[in-house]
């Protein structure tokens, strides 16, 4: 049975299974998505979106859509998964089954707890009525997969002007105990105006089972919020990730999403962003340092729909053995939203023979009074720096790793949160396979 | 302040007419409407064409029919009914073996309306012309001086009589029958075009160019243009369009093959005013041309082209790079006013080693036009060493107007080095002060600021056509900024 046809059967199963809400809103939701779902199927080759990246190797597996078994897992075993150094709110999964005893979640001042408590719980009606799934590209099957399937994930509600003290942190784990799983979190993060908040996510599998995971957040900044959001993907080469996040602003709001992409089988990010006012700032960053045939997929979109905003984006990618990365950055500029500034920049190393990249920087421009521009470069290091610093005495490998390092330095730059940046370093270092003899 | 304000300027632009809008009223032989093989067989049996030409026509329709109209491209029109046209109009009188004095005057009236007086350029300038009107070559010039040095300039119909060894050899060679939609209906039904060949080690003296005219209304243009430079040798060739004014949208389908062997250079410029339909959208051509060079070793082909007419354009000018060290370069401005829509820009294959390749496109958008580059740069994984450098630079003149890019960059080798680059912005309010309070007025400022914007193309092009295509770009964008 292929994974199209099982999962149409279970959804019916499931759908008795879960319990209603007053309104039954929730239900039509999901099944409207549902029958998206049944009708496109998974997107093949041929669609425009999906031309580069084929989903075939990863949707072979026969998964459990449902896992059955428990576990638990012991702190001590996965605290380096954590950014432990830092005190931090914390919402953990484990095998898409929320884990009390490693999470640290609060309601205290705002909300920062399970998305399944906010959908059942008629305190939250209002707020989910308002946000959840409205700005999920209802057209993608994959999307619609998840809002159909999806029942947990984080929830993070943070009302008017307040600065949420410490990082949030949320962190996927599967154990698997089973192999083959499917698992489908969905994150709801609505920050309200004046206020802040800085989120690390984090998809981390225990041992090589394979895992396919379809995570979709929504995130909403409203009017002069900022929000941080990380994502760390150094998963190990088993598990595979589509991710799609939507962000949707409000005036003079500042939202920044940095995706980092190390890990995985296969990665695709999906990364859209609306912006619904003036003076807004959206900032788009990733560092993708990938190795055997290994896949990352970055797609991005930015919707200039007011005047005076500015979108930043910057992507660097360094592709060993044979990788391949692919990158479609796409840029609209409505007719309204004058004075736009939008800037893309995307830059690749291939390291070696087998190595590819498929890029396609794409802007759309409907109004005339604005600054557009996009970059995109593919290359090798320089080799007058690498002799420059190998006449002074630095072996051929750390000479590379550092010309490397400073070439993704720009993005790495961009973090705020200090032990995040020392540990993506670290993974960079691990990646090069030196030891980068500094701290940052 | 001056008198003539902005309103005028605008007044003028909208009731300025398409120059070359005028239909010259020649007797001509024409098909009726419809296509199918006995169509495509009567166009070759007209032509007195050998078997293996029929043959090769006859597969081409048969594999045109199982294919279905493409629609990726970010145009939006009405699908032409295939049907509905006639594929084959020859002005009666013409007899391109015949000298000049038995041309048709009328004829010779199209030519001086056209500015390309036959008779008065074969003196002057040192252009050799082939003109096509509707679809058969109507005048070839320079024949004789040509052929003194071995080269080969004809109408592609005569060739396919007289060299039939290298029409063989070639047509088809880099685009091949199955290659889309509109090459394979091309090779089914073209009627006439240009085929040139310049021998080893020849540089060709003169300019080649060729000028293409859609007189008949309800007709197709469908023309083939086949273009061989052997070892050593180097060409420039010039190409040029206009059509009559209608109602309906005319469909121009060419297919344009270079074939540059071992260190062979060819330069092949373009510029295409097709009527771009009316200021209302009503009309206009629709441009599907399927254009590709092929680069043996030390090669070297560059496109320039200027694409000022046509209500849709859809037209993709590419090099494969098959030789080591060979280069391909793509110059282009595409303007686009009223309705027009264009979707244009270039694929670069890289194949062999120490491949290089330069586009630089520069895309001007006014009135509530769409102007799309759309561009491809493969490297494969032997093509080593391969340098690419692309600029897409956008201008936008007003608010119903759209810009889009759509680069393509796929390698699969390392030592490729690939950049590009993409800007849009729209002309400066401060550059335009500074040319008012210089005493320049503000059409002669954006004509002086377009021109600027322009330059690196506008330079590649030959002499005679730089001058045209200027004062072409001035007239199909004054007044566009309101």
């Amino acid at each position: 049975m292929d994974l199209k046809e099982k999962l149409i059967t279970s959804f019916l199963v499931y759908e008795d299974k879960i319990s209603a809400d007053a309104d039954g809103k929730l239900q039509d939701i999901r099944a409207e998505a549902f029958s998206r779902f049944e009708k496109q199927g998974f997107p093949t080759k041929k669609d425009e979106e999906w031309k580069y990246t084929s989903l075939k190797s990863v949707l072979k597996h026969d998964y459990k859509i449902f896992p059955k078994i428990e576990s638990a897992i012991e702190f001590k075993n996965v605290k380096n998964y954590f950014l432990h150094e830092i005190d931090s709110y914390k919402i953990v999964f484990v095998d898409g089954v929320y884990s009390s005893f490693l999470s640290e979640t609060t309601h205290d001042g705002f909300d920062i707890c399970l998305l399944s408590a906010a959908l059942s719980k008629p305190k939250y009606k209002m707020v989910i009525d308002h946000y959840f799934n409205t700005i999920a590209r209802k057209e993608d099957s994959i999307t619609s997969l998840n809002t159909a399937f999806s029942k947990e994930g984080a929830y993070i509600n943070v009302p008017k002007n307040t600065v949420v003290p410490k990082p949030v942190q949320i962190i996927h784990f599967s154990t698997g105990i089973e192999t083959d799983v499917l698992l489908q979190p969905r994150n709801l993060i609505v920050v309200g105006e004046n206020s802040h908040v800085q989120i690390v996510e984090r998809h981390q599998s225990l041992n090589e089972n394979v895992v396919l995971t379809n995570s979709v957040t929504e995130i909403f900044a409203g009017k002069r919020a900022i929000v941080d959001y990380y994502k760390i993907q150094n998963d190990r080469k088993t598990a595979s990730l589509i991710d799609s996040t939507y962000v949707k602003q409000l005036q003079q709001s500042v939202a920044s999403v940095n995706t980092f992409s190390f890990g995985g089988s296969l990665t695709r990010n999906n990364l859209e962003f609306y912006q619904e006012g003036e003076h807004i700032t959206s900032n788009l960053n990733g560092i993708t340092i990938i190795e055997d045939k290994q896949l990352v997929d970055n797609h991005t979109l930015v919707n200039h729909k007011f005047p005076n905003c500015e979108s930043h984006e910057l992507y660097k990618g360094i592709y060993f053995d044979s990788s391949t990365g692919v990158f479609n950055g796409k840029v609209i500029v409505d007719k309204e939203a004058q004075k736009t500034n939008a800037f893309q920049q995307n830059d690749n190393i291939l390291i070696d023979d087998k190595a590819s990249i498929n890029a396609k920087p794409q802007l759309e421009i409907f109004a005339d009074d604005v600054k557009c521009s996009h970059g995109c470069t593919i290359g090798q290091l320089d080799e007058d720096s690498l002799f420059y610093l190998r006449s002074r005495g630095i072996p051929k490998k750390e000479a590379n790793a550092l010309l490397l390092y400073a070439f993704a330095n720009d993005a790495l730059q961009k973090i705020k949160i200090p032990e995040l940046k020392t540990r993506i370093t670290k993974i960079i270092a691990q990646k090069l396979d030196v030891s980068l003899g500094f701290d940052v | 302040m001056s008198k003539y304000t902005e309103d005028d300027l605008k007044k003028e632009l909208e009731t300025k007419e398409y120059e070359y809008g005028f239909y010259t009223d020649i007797q001509s032989d024409k098909f009726p409407v419809g296509l199918s093989e006995d169509v495509v067989r009567a166009i070759s049996k007209k032509k007195n064409e050998p078997t293996w030409m029929t043959d090769w026509r006859i597969e081409a329709f048969r594999i045109w029919e199982a294919m279905t109209e493409p629609d990726w491209a970010n145009v939006n029109y009405k699908k032409p009914d295939f049907q509905a046209i006639s594929y084959y109009s020859a002005p009666k009188a013409a007899d391109p073996n015949k000298s000049l004095d038995d041309v048709d005057p009328d004829l010779l009236e199209m030519y001086r309306k056209l500015g390309i007086s036959v008779d008065e350029q074969k003196k002057l300038q040192n252009v050799a012309v082939d003109i096509v009107v509707d679809s058969v070559s109507v005048a070839t010039t320079f024949k004789k001086t040509l052929s003194e040095k071995g080269i080969i300039f004809m109408p592609i119909s005569e060739a396919i009589q007289e060299h039939p060894e290298l029409v063989k050899k070639y047509l088809g060679s880099v685009v091949p029958q199955t290659d889309n939609f509109y090459a394979a209906l091309n090779s089914a039904v073209f009627s006439d075009g240009s085929f040139c060949y310049i021998p080893k080690g020849v540089k060709c003296p003169m300019e080649l160019s060729t000028y293409f005219r859609i007189n008949e209304g309800g007709t197709g243009q469908f023309e083939r243009t086949l273009v061989v430079a052997d070892k050593g040798s180097y060409v420039s060739y010039l190409e040029g369009c206009t059509a009559p004014a209608r109602d309906e949208n005319q469909l121009h389908a060419a297919v344009v093959e270079l074939i540059a062997l071992d260190d062979a250079e060819i330069k092949y410029s373009t510029v295409q005013n097709w009527f771009p339909g009316g200021k209302d959208g009503k009309g206009g051509v629709y441009n599907f041309v399927t254009k590709r060079g092929l680069c043996e070793k030390n090669a070297k082909i560059s496109w320039t082209q200027v694409e000022t007419g046509s209500a849709i354009t859809w037209k993709y000018p590419s090099c494969i790079l098959k030789g080591d060290n060979s280069v391909g370069e793509f110059y282009s401005i595409a303007v686009t006013n009223n309705y027009q829509q264009a979707d244009t820009g270039t694929k670069m294959i890289h194949l062999g080693k120490n491949t290089k390749s330069t586009i630089i496109s520069k895309g001007i958008s006014a009135g509530k036009s769409q102007n799309s580059y759309r561009g491809l740069v493969q490297v494969n994984s032997r093509a080593d060493n391969a340098r690419n450098f692309s600029q897409c630079d956008s201008l936008l003149m007003g608010n119903d107007c759209g810009a889009h890019t759509f680069p393509y960059i796929e390698v699969k080798n390392k030592t490729a080095k690939i950049e590009h680059e993409a800007t849009t912005s729209k002309i400066g309010e401060d550059q335009l002060f500074y040319c008012n309070q210089r005493g320049i007025g503000t059409d002669k400022a954006i004509a002086l600021i377009v021109n600027g914007f322009s330059k690196e193309v506008l330079n590649k092009l030959p002499m005679e056509f730089a001058v045209e295509a200027q004062k072409l770009l001035e007239i199909s964008l004054e007044g566009s900024v309101g």
